[in-house]
């Protein structure tokens, strides 16, 4: 479980490089966290609880936390917006702003109401699943984003379904010829692609296979109504570089892990009993290191949904991060707080699943002391 | 109030709530108004014409009260009409959905004539009562339009024997070209009920809306006019990203895109399939100065600051070339009854010196900037930091963030980078910032007997004594005003080369948004 700990925090820190970041890269603790608070559940009954069912207690526990994340994660994107310079009248409008007009915009938003006033409506709106109407557009944000988040989860899908099987491939691949040339090309290859920016990867796809060649569908434009297979050629070019940018981190975390176990003295036996080849790898080394892979893996997931907004711009590709940077933009608070939350939980999700999966994978894990 | 926007990005939206002229499309004249072809063709009808515009955000909304940047822009132009439109060439104003006008004597009372013969995308025949709606809803005082400033000298909208009749407050003879504002489209009952319904008479019927991703239109069959729309389809990408605009140019994916950046213009230029479309324009890049706050109250440190810019320097640098010399008034050729033969102020750092010694200032003047006033508004503010140098003058660059550039600094600091989009006419640029009471007097210029000559000229139906008026305002406000304007900014667009009939309109941008009703493909 160290390697994680570490380089796991890599694309969170990529991500908000990039500037569009909602504050919610609050990391869960690792497996055996501190019990919930006293109160929440009756105290006996969660002991029992944990003794028997470990791995249920830790979901619920999960769960509960996850809410409270939340709520905290809204806050402070509510409190980020307020702290922008301007608000939705004067930035909507902008050089074009008169005194009467902003008057008229914040008046029938409700903007000259006082803050914690807004933000407890917005929040009983949005417990009850309304996330109301866009400031700007005037349309419904829950349906915009549902079309918005489709689009991010179609793209990130795809390039998930591409890079994870190809990342772990490649991570034993490299593991089994390690130290020789075909691990030291998979290596290079693969650190050259997550070097590149990539807006330049996809300025280069583009310039070749879009202009040059003529081979792939550029732009990447999406809308409702567009054939299976046209959206499957828009999306080949975006699909390429987000898998060259997730790659390697993989196939790293994969080979290190890997390695790391074959050090181990069952190894040896393994090998001593005559085990050789990819077959030791698979079959004995990386059971015991798929913790951090299962961490890693779930952290370029959740980057796939949450982080591609340049590759969406760059594409030309209407997804979730291009939504919710127009919506800043302008201050458009129920649209970046709707946004917030979503990438918020999608951010959880993904980290608890992790913790999860990582407790069945290594079962003296779910009795920490 | 307007600004019309060249390069509103979706992480860098800049609001270009405002005004422009309406362009009027003449009738039959297509091919010769065109400077791409030596000889009139004929317009070809038939085709799916693809549009990739910079300036939409998934934040764009239908009501055409609210459009501001090139996508809604050209949408709105796409689906709907204004009672008059600019002509592409002079600026001046042409009859559309009103057929004609007659001003009273003190120009204080309109009477436009509508057409009869016209009817919405809903098959609803185009009343006087529709036209009255429209701008009764834009002219309220609780309106968000971006109108709304342009028609509030308007005191009432009402019908007198089947015409329209607009009473002012003050006598206007601009007022036709007002009303080619493109906030200002006839909708069915101006769109009270359903002001997002875009329903107009405009040549082309909205087929789908994707707000910051794609539009389509089709050919709106029942059109009132034949000299228009003659493509089938049209589809417009929102592509905010210059290079993915470029692109999608070089390799066919659309026919037509905005924004061509000028540093890469020369590049793009070397495909073989493109043509750049360049359009002399009336907007401007600028630096302002507060005329009432120290050391700007002084104009002999005023005078020396505008002497100490090297013009010649950010044309060719900051626009490459794609411009034209500006000479401290907000006003050039493409306006009517523009003056003519006021000197060219030029770089000249000995008299930038001299005046600086006279207003006894001494000391770094700060100048505030940000790529979100002009695209290359931080290379201008540092080549003016050299260009003063020479002079003895010190400029601290001070670079802004983009966020928040235009409440923040813009009319809020004394000394910043700023764009102005065109106007119509010359009272309409003047009035919306240089009148002393103007909301948006970025200067703070105000001299009364400017105002009294502004004034003037508004109700003067004499066009010589009008003109001679516009050539002393000019001059006041070139010598004591607190503007900086070293260029006028072409449009820079481009074309495949399958796209005939791009009319060079003078009014506004992508043809003053007209690009899809005018063009038409030859494959």
């Amino acid at each position: 479980m160290q390697p994680d700990l570490e380089t796991g925090r890599l694309p969170a820190q990529k991500m908000s490089a990039d500037g569009a970041q909602p504050p919610q890269e609050t990391r869960q603790d690792k497996v055996g966290a501190a019990p919930p608070p006293e109160g929440v559940i009756d105290g006996f009954f969660w002991r029992k609880l944990r003794l028997h069912q470990p791995l249920s207690a830790l979901i619920l526990q999960r769960l509960g936390l996850s809410i409270g994340l939340l709520f905290a994660a809204s806050l402070l994107i509510f409190g980020g917006v307020e702290a922008l310079p301007g608000d939705f009248a004067t930035t909507y409008l902008g050089q074009a702003a008169t005194p009467q007009a902003v008057e008229n915009i914040r008046h029938e938003l409700g903007l000259d109401r006082p803050l914690g006033e807004r933000y407890v409506s917005w929040l009983s709106g949005a417990v009850r699943g309304d996330f109301g109407t866009s400031w700007a557009s005037r349309n419904s944000v829950g349906e915009q984003i549902g079309n918005r988040l489709g689009n991010s989860l179609f793209l990130a899908f795809f390039a998930a379904l591409i890079s994870v099987p190809l990342a772990i491939a490649l991570g034993m691949i490299s593991v089994h010829f390690r130290d020789r040339f075909a691990d030291r090309l998979i290596n290079i290859v693969s650190l050259a692609a997550i070097s590149l920016p990539e807006f330049f990867i996809g300025y280069l796809l583009i310039l070749y296979f879009g202009v040059q060649l003529g081979w792939a569908t550029f732009p990447s434009t999406v809308y409702a109504g567009m054939p299976f297979a046209d959206r499957l050629s828009a999306i080949a070019l975006p699909t390429a570089t987000l898998v060259m940018v997730v790659l390697a981190h993989m196939m790293r975390m994969t080979r290190a892990a890997i390695l790391n176990v074959m050090s181990s003295a069952y190894i040896e036996t393994a090998e001593l009993k005559g085990v050789s080849g990819l077959r030791l790898i698979a079959k004995h080394a990386a059971p015991n290191a798929l913790a951090p892979v299962i961490n890693v893996v779930a952290l370029n997931l959740a980057y796939l949904v949450v982080g591609v907004v340049v590759v969406e711009v760059v594409f030309v590709y209407p997804g979730m991060g291009q939504y919710m940077v127009d919506a800043v933009t302008v201050r458009d608070m129920p649209v970046v707080q709707a946004c917030g939350m979503i990438f918020a939980a999608f951010y959880i999700f993904l980290n608890m699943a992790a913790d999860i999966l990582a407790i069945l994978a290594n079962p003296r894990l779910r009795h920490p002391r | 109030m307007t600004k019309f926007d060249l390069d509103i990005g979706a992480m860098n939206r800049r609001q270009f709530i405002g005004r422009t002229a309406a362009a009027g499309l003449i009738a039959a004249s297509s091919g010769t108004l065109v400077g791409t072809s030596a000889h009139a063709q004929a317009p070809k009808t038939g085709g799916h014409l693809k549009l990739g515009l910079k300036g939409g955000a998934s934040t764009d909304s239908l009501d055409p009260a609210t459009y501001s940047g090139a996508v809604l822009f050209v949408m709105g132009r796409c689906w709907g009409d204004t009672l008059v439109e600019s002509d592409p060439k002079t600026g001046g104003a042409l009859p559309a959905l009103a057929e004609s006008w007659q001003p009273s004597a003190d120009a204080t009372s309109w009477t436009f004539k509508i057409r009869k013969d016209v009817k919405f995308h809903n098959g609803a025949p185009l009343t006087v009562t529709d036209v009255i709606a429209t701008l009764k809803r834009h002219a309220d005082a609780a309106s968000k339009s971006g109108a709304l400033g342009l028609l509030l000298s308007i005191q009432t909208i009402e019908e007198k024997a089947g015409d329209l009749v607009i009473t002012l407050k003050e006598g206007n003879a601009d007022l036709p070209l007002i009303l080619s504002d493109y906030h200002l489209v006839i909708q069915p009952n101006g769109g009270m009920d359903k002001p997002l319904a875009a329903i107009g008479t405009g040549p082309y019927k909205l087929t789908n809306f994707q707000a910051g991703v794609r539009t389509t239109f089709e050919k709106n069959k029942q059109d009132w006019r034949s000299d228009r729309g003659f493509v089938d389809s049209v589809e417009i990408i929102v592509m905010n990203d210059n290079t993915a605009r470029v692109a999608a140019l070089s390799s066919g994916q659309v026919h037509y895109i905005n924004s061509v950046d000028p540093k890469t213009v020369n590049l793009l230029k070397r495909a073989p399939t493109v043509e750049i479309l360049k359009t002399s324009g009336k907007g401007f890049y600028s630096f302002l100065m507060h005329c009432d706050t120290a050391p700007f109250d002084n104009n002999d440190l005023r005078l020396s600051l505008k002497y100490a810019i090297d013009r010649q320097a950010i044309l060719d640098k900051v626009v490459g070339g794609f411009g034209k010399l500006g000479n401290d008034y907000p006003v050039n050729e493409n306006y009517a009854l523009a003056p003519e033969g006021i000197e060219q102020r030029a770089y000249d750092p000995d008299k930038a010196a001299f005046h600086y010694k006279k207003s006894g200032f001494d000391g770094a003047i700060v100048l505030r900037t940000s790529d979100a006033a002009f695209p290359g508004a931080v290379d201008a503010a540092v080549l003016f930091q050299e260009s003063a140098k020479k002079a003895g003058i010190t400029i601290d660059v001070k670079r802004e963030p983009e966020d928040g550039y235009w409440t923040n600094v813009w009319n809020v600091q004394p000394f910043s980078a700023t764009y102005w989009g065109g106007r119509p006419t010359q009272d309409l640029r003047y009035s919306t910032s240089y009148l002393s009471s103007a909301d948006w007097n970025d200067t703070r210029f105000k001299r009364p007997d400017f105002d009294t000559m502004l004034l003037q000229a508004r109700s003067e139906l004499d066009e010589a004594k009008r003109k001679a008026l516009y050539a002393q305002m000019a001059v006041m406000v070139r010598d004591d005003g607190g503007l900086i304007l070293p260029v006028f900014n072409d449009y820079l667009n481009a074309s495949t080369k399958a796209v005939k009939g791009y009319i060079h309109d003078i009014g506004n941008d992508t043809s003053n948004g007209y690009v899809a009703s005018r063009v038409w493909l030859d494959a």
